[in-house]
């Protein structure tokens, strides 16, 4: 057991052709975590794991589809055990991208319409304030979070969309006029059903320190620390 | 024996690489009113049952070649 105020374990997978495990670790461990970076291949999570965060970059090269090979990593059966036994789980970009593939968040992540490569900041409404990643945020707020990505035009079915819309699984939303990609409904990030895993196309790890633009993310990842912490002080068993 | 899968996108799935080309036919003088942009998927297979292998590359399509929410597939067995 885990005392509250030590810093809790993040685990960052390490796909091949992953580019920002080291930036998500870092902004981790600004924000409190100690965070670890586990390489795909590995079987098992490190023991006590509070979080996992599966970082951006082009995985496997984004081969057939971005996100559909890297789901076969022996880690990601270790992840779907553990996001199943409730732990919370952080897909950032290609991290997205993965989960949708590996049937872990609703949707399906497609080229840009505009089939351009954006990299810019982009402002989010946080939709819905919960743990265990948008606890530090308030309902509503507006947040600027840089996004890199020629892939991130998220697509559900009309039914899918009004479905997580009435659940609150629409967590993030970009404003109105801000949409880099043209995702269905401006969804910028979505949770799953039991809501312990959430994909986002804008990088929060890029944005924990406002001498670099924005101190924004921090606010999701720190809402991620502080439900890895809340994890760990459980009791086992 | 050998599968030939082709993957489509769906009817109704906005393909922006499909218009990127319509455009550059359109620019090369061509008088295209659409096109779409898919995958071929070559497969060789282990085994001579027709029946069983259509089956085999199905779910292949389902688990992995094809993503059903924006994707369509034909599979084209060639028997030696």
């Amino acid at each position: 057991m885990t005392e509250r105020g030590s810093r809790p374990s993040v685990a960052v997978v390490v796909f091949p052709g992953s580019n920002d495990d080291g930036d998500a670790a870092w902004a981790l461990r600004a924000l409190g975590a100690d965070a670890l970076l586990v390489w795909h291949g590995d079987g098992e999570l490190p023991e006590g794991t509070g979080a996992v965060v599966l970082p951006g970059g082009f995985s496997y090269g984004d081969y057939l589809r971005c996100g559909a090979i890297a789901r076969f990593s022996p880690v990601m059966r270790a992840v779907e055990g553990f996001a199943a036994a409730g732990g919370p789980v952080l897909g950032i970009c290609n991290g997205f991208q993965i989960l949708c593939e590996a049937g872990l968040l609703p949707g399906v992540l497609r080229a840009n319409a505009s089939l351009s490569f954006v990299c810019r900041d982009v402002a989010v409404r946080v939709e819905q304030s919960r743990p265990p990643f948008t606890s530090r945020a308030e309902p509503g707020q507006r947040l600027v979070i840089p996004v890199k990505h020629g892939e991130g035009c998220w697509y559900g079915p009309s039914e899918l969309v009004d479905e997580l819309d009435s659940a609150g699984r629409i967590v993030l939303r970009y404003e109105p006029g801000e949409n880099p990609n043209g995702a269905a409904a401006d969804v910028a990030g979505v949770l799953n059903e039991q809501g312990n895993v959430m994909g986002l196309m804008p990088h929060p790890e890029h944005a924990v320190d406002p001498m670099l633009g924005s101190g924004d993310g921090a606010l999701i990842l720190a809402s991620l620390v502080d439900a890895a912490r809340d994890r760990m002080s459980m009791p086992v068993g | 024996m050998k599968a030939t899968v082709l993957v489509r996108p769906k009817v109704g799935i906005l393909d922006p690489q499909g218009d990127a080309v319509r455009e550059s036919l359109r620019h090369l003088g061509f008088a295209v009113g659409d096109a779409r942009i898919g995958r071929v998927v070559e497969l060789e297979l282990d085994g001579g049952d027709p029946a069983q292998a259509r089956a085999e590359v199905e779910r292949m399509c389902e688990q992995l070649l094809a993503n059903p929410l924006i994707e369509s597939y034909e599979i084209e067995l060639i028997e030696p």
